[in-house]
């Protein structure tokens, strides 16, 4: 691997020289990337290369055994805050709580992320993610698919820069996987990031950049 | 700042209300641990009287424990947790919100059963004052302390009796001057002392407690 280059850390985000050991096992090391503003990037890997891992150092989660996550030139576990403010994480476990309804998780999550309730957007926007008339039923009574709309519908009121999702298209239909492509093209058109991992081919227009983590 | 605080508390008390079943568990078992004594003892009132600040206050500090041991655990497993690491909102902060949240619901109702369990050991007035004082002061102390705990087990399979290895000696200084000063009470004498000691005791644990559970969790999620 190259030694990390003055463009690279001029990126929003880049990643320097990066490793990750769980356990006994080294998942990667001297990885360096960077993203810039309206690319995708998606990683790629067999089943435990690393990819979540990965999501998750990215994301200000986990710590790596080596190297840093840079956001705007500064390194992320140094200054949360301002990293924070700028990102959406969707994992594996989506944050939805099953005993709120879809406007009452939205509501937390605005709370969360500092922005005022506004009621009318929040309709609008479970409306434009395929949850008309559920959004104030529990969401235990959801489906697997449905709750993960609300978890995108997050994305939408929170307004972040870069959006780090694990496995966005499983469990949604044919139609919950349009959805998702076209959620990512109008944030890349807008100049967001995103990175992403996924099984599947993604068909998102764009800049899109891999990286293959089982090639080391 | 405090708008997300008020959130996070206010959605905690609701996912409590909707599980209001779940609420009436700790505190059954603080009432049955001190109903039982008179039977498994001895009915007799001298006895009783002698025993009852220790025995209620043992209780007190057992429900406690048993009802914050989910404290951060469903958060932990549908990844709400997660969200609330990520929030640009100081973690310690939130955890604070959620604290007292579990206090209202766990902790409160103890205070307001407790007269009666003292009425029930034979408790003269002003034990019972006492009591209720340093439980007042003692189980906001018990919430804070224990959080750290739980914080720092949520992510273990069984983190059961790892936690009350870890919580049960910083929970003896709060059982020791809580009950000295019930039984100083009783005894007619001032308990001014143990109480400033606790109140100081509960003032840190506001202070640091806070920052240690935003810590271990980062810790546990991570």
């Amino acid at each position: 691997m190259p030694s990390p280059n003055p463009t690279l850390i001029n990126a929003p985000l880049a990643v320097v020289d990066l490793e990750c050991i769980r356990g006994d096992n080294l998942l990667f090391s001297g990885l360096n990337f960077s993203l810039r503003e309206g690319q995708l990037m998606q990683i790629e890997g067999a089943n435990g290369s690393g990819k979540t891992s990965l999501l998750r150092i990215l994301a200000g989660l986990s710590r790596s055994s080596e190297g840093q996550v840079l956001w705007e030139g500064e390194d992320i576990l140094k200054h949360r805050t301002a990293y924070f403010s700028q990102v959406a994480y969707l994992g594996h476990t989506l944050g939805v709580k099953s005993d709120l309804s879809p406007v009452e998780n939205l509501k937390i999550s605005l709370a969360l992320a500092n922005i005022r309730f506004d009621e009318e957007a929040v309709y609008r926007v479970l409306e434009q993610t395929g949850l008309a008339g559920k959004e104030d039923m529990p969401a235990r009574s959801l489906s697997a698919g449905q709750k993960q709309r609300v978890a995108l519908a997050r994305l939408l009121v929170c307004p972040a820069k870069l959006w780090i999702m694990d496995e966005p298209f499983t469990a949604l239909d044919v139609s919950g996987v349009g959805l998702v492509r076209e959620l990512l093209e109008g944030h890349l058109q807008r100049g967001g990031m995103a990175v992403l991992t996924s099984h599947q081919a993604v068909e998102v227009r764009g800049n899109i950049v891999r990286v293959n983590l089982s090639d080391g | 700042m405090f708008q997300a605080f008020k959130a996070l508390m206010k959605r905690d008390l609701l996912l409590a209300f909707r599980h209001r079943g779940e609420l009436a568990n700790p505190l059954l078992f603080f009432f049955m641990i001190v109903t039982l004594f008179p039977l498994g003892v001895s009915p007799e009132v001298t006895l009783l009287r002698k025993i009852a600040p220790g025995v209620i206050w043992i209780a007190a500090l057992l429900a406690a424990l048993f009802s914050l041991e989910n404290l951060f655990r469903s958060d932990f497993e549908d990844g709400a947790l997660e969200q609330m690491l990520l929030s640009p909102q100081p973690l310690s902060l939130l955890v604070l919100a959620k604290v007292l949240a579990h206090w209202l619901v766990s902790g409160l109702p103890m205070l307001l059963l407790a007269p009666l369990l003292g009425l029930l050991l034979a408790m003269p007035e002003p034990a019972i004052a006492a009591l209720e004082l340093t439980l007042a002061i003692g189980t906001p102390l018990l919430s804070l302390i224990g959080a750290i705990g739980v914080a720092l087990t949520v992510g273990l399979r069984r983190g059961g009796v790892l936690l009350t290895l870890l919580i049960m000696p910083l929970y003896i200084p709060v059982l020791i001057f809580a009950t000295n000063a019930v039984t100083a009470a009783a005894a007619g004498m001032p308990i001014a002392g143990q109480i400033y000691f606790l109140a100081s005791l509960l003032v840190l644990a506001l202070t640091l407690a806070p920052l240690a559970i935003a810590a271990a969790l980062r810790i546990s999620v991570s």
